[in-house]
């Protein structure tokens, strides 16, 4: 770039720019610190007011989520024997024992393996189809794309009460394999668009290099198409990923036991009194984390997956 | 039908693509490739819709399996439609949708524009801003309820801090007056950057030369905004509507999890009414009506839409 340009910014409009988006970048940021503080505060400081900015870190909030506690006399306190690690410490200094883990492990689990489960069958499906999509006329094509596409529209509970006669009807009601299916079929639609977009640029040639070369269809898909689009594969299963993991009207009606995922769960987090909220903070803590690292992954192609592959960068 | 579908859409490959290598056609190929795909969405989309619209003629209910079935034509919709209830969840839809694509339109492009300044360091500022919309919805709206409790709350902290009112004067989701505006606020938190990642897509497509013409031709500065900026980014910011519309047309999960539809039924929006009646109130055939009405309005405005986008996008 040359040194002149009237297009390029003043440097006083490049401040004047820069501090109000890192004003507002610095707010909306607030609610998530205060989340991830609130995991680490004690149930008392918690709800003090003024709110604690600074206060004594504890990991009681975690020891709260991941464990069921039962209230002990001070009596039998002096009967037990020295707690041997440090969260039956923890627990041990409210005159509590624990009982047993709470239900947040399986629940995170359940997300775990329902989130992996459909992002691996829509990704499997979702870049054949994009495939032949991008690479052999179809007649209808844009009908089947606009179809795939609006099944997006309809909203969840609507689709929802069929759904659970139907699952009822055939044994898929609270469990995986059920939701699994359903999160497919929903991030289908993504996964589609996005995945034609990025096939389609990759240029014709080289599968017709490898065509000529002797390759089956097959192999050329395989081993020229599939390592090209790699990149493209990668962020759109992250986003069916994200999307799997964050549902939550389908997880709320569908399961309740079995195959609950987190969402549905955290929310019905309760201490002893009231609602324990270093525990769900703990809990949506750990939840959300994992999120955020890969929307850092994912900045390039953030946009083209927010918008299904409409606007591309 | 799938299988009419597949079998037309390989016969049209052209036959230069399927002559045959080694191995299957490509006709065949095509078949294999596209056919699972529209299988799982006929089964768990297409089908249960055409049930859901057989289910809104009759009187079903799921909680009484053993009772009559009995055809009953179009009275559900009839009463859905002259349901002054379901008139106030429209209503209340309507503000919603209103006010959140009215502040996220606004702030988003702000910030889009002002990222645009291309400062130092706005990539990763724009990745932090973009955080809140990558998170669950339900998690999130139920930690929202802690912010806004009165007193021990940080938003009500925060208000009070800068307006001086009592922060335990007042309950953002426990009055009636404040309610609505309390879910806009939080969708707004968490959908903004949305809106303003496609505006700033259509900030960047806007060619340097077109303001150095401009420049040229001793166009002030608010001119080139209006005439240039503006007209550019129209399409991109109108594609952003079109995505909120639909999401908050069809808004569950954050809502529920902040005021569960209260107080009273002031924020109970289309959705959240229609999980009552559904799943609470297990009136199934009333409620399947409901849903066809909904995803009617939902895919017609979207049509209607859809063309207007289109004729902006041609000039």
């Amino acid at each position: 770039m040359s040194g002149f340009s009237v297009t390029e910014p003043s440097k006083r409009q490049k401040w004047i720019a820069g501090i109000l988006v890192i004003t507002y970048a610095v707010v909306t940021l607030m609610p998530l610190l205060w989340i991830i503080a609130t995991g680490f505060k004690s149930p008392e400081d918690s709800i003090s007011y003024p709110p604690k900015v600074i206060f004594q870190p504890t990991l009681e909030g975690y020891v709260n989520l991941f464990t069921t506690q039962t209230r002990i006399t001070p009596n039998m306190k002096d009967t037990l024997a020295e707690p041997d690690s440090w969260y039956e410490q923890i627990v041990r200094d409210k005159n509590m024992v624990i009982a047993g883990p709470s239900r947040y492990g399986q629940r995170f689990l359940n997300s775990v393996i329902i989130g992996f489960g459909s992002t691996f069958l829509s990704i499997f499906l979702g870049t054949l189809a994009a495939y032949a999509f991008s690479r052999f006329k179809v007649p209808i094509k844009d009908d089947l794309l606009f179809f795939i596409l609006s099944t997006r529209m309809m909203p969840p509970i609507a689709v929802a009460i069929p759904i659970f006669l139907m699952y009822r009807q055939l044994g898929l009601s609270d469990t995986h394999l059920g939701m699994i299916l359903l999160y497919t079929a929903v991030n289908l639609s993504l996964s589609v668009w996005l995945l034609k977009g990025f096939i389609d640029e990759i240029p014709l040639e080289y599968e017709e290099a490898a065509l000529i070369d002797g390759y089956t269809r097959f192999q050329a898909f395989y081993k020229v198409v599939l390592p090209q689009a790699a990149t493209g594969i990668a962020s759109t299963a992250i986003f069916c990923l994200i999307f799997a993991w964050n549902e939550y009207a389908f997880a709320v009606l569908l399961t309740s036991g079995e195959a609950q995922t987190a969402p549905p769960f955290i929310p019905t987090i309760i201490g002893v009194g009231g609602q324990d909220w270093p525990a769900v903070a703990a809990g949506a803590t750990i939840f959300l984390i994992p999120v955020m690292i890969f929307t850092i992954f994912l900045r390039k192609h953030l946009l083209r997956g927010i918008t299904f592959g409409a606007v591309r960068k | 039908m799938s299988g009419k579908v597949v079998d037309t859409l390989a016969k049209a490959t052209p036959p230069r693509l399927a002559r045959k290598f080694k191995g299957l056609s490509d006709r065949a190929i095509a078949w294999i490739f596209v056919a699972p795909t529209i299988f799982l969405l006929l089964a768990i989309n297409i089908f249960p819709l055409i049930w859901t619209i057989r289910l809104s003629f009759t009187n079903f209910r799921v909680n009484r399996v053993n009772a009559d079935v009995k055809w009953v034509g179009l009275r559900n919709y009839e009463r859905i439609l002259s349901d002054p209830d379901i008139w106030q969840t429209m209503q209340a839809t309507a503000h919603f949708l209103f006010w959140t694509l009215f502040f996220q339109v606004l702030i988003g492009f702000a910030l889009a524009y002002l990222i645009n300044k291309k400062f130092k360091g706005n990539d990763l500022w724009t990745t932090i801003i973009v955080f809140p919309m990558m998170l669950s919805p339900a998690v999130v709206g139920n930690f929202w309820t802690f912010l806004y409790q009165p007193q021990i709350g940080l938003f009500n902290y925060v208000v009070s801090f800068f307006s001086g009112v009592d922060p335990s004067s007042f309950s953002m989701i426990g009055s009636v007056d404040l309610a609505p505006w309390a879910i806009v606020i939080v969708d707004t938190w968490m959908w903004t950057p949305f809106v303003m990642l496609i505006c700033l897509a259509g900030l960047r497509s806007i060619p340097d030369s077109i303001y150095e013409a401009a420049e040229c031709d001793r166009a002030s500065k608010w001119r080139q905004f209006w005439t240039i900026t503006i007209p550019m980014v129209l399409p991109f910011l109108m594609l952003a509507v079109l995505f909120r519309g639909i999401e908050n047309f069809k808004m569950f999960d954050l809502v529920v999890q902040l005021t569960g539809g209260g107080p009273g039924s002031i924020t109970e929006l289309t959705s959240i009414n229609l999980k009552r009646e559904a799943f609470e109130k297990w009136r199934t055939g009333y409620a399947s009506a409901y849903a066809v009405i909904l995803f009617v309005t939902i895919f017609g405005l979207a049509s209607i839409y859809v063309k207007a986008l289109n004729k902006v996008k041609e000039r």
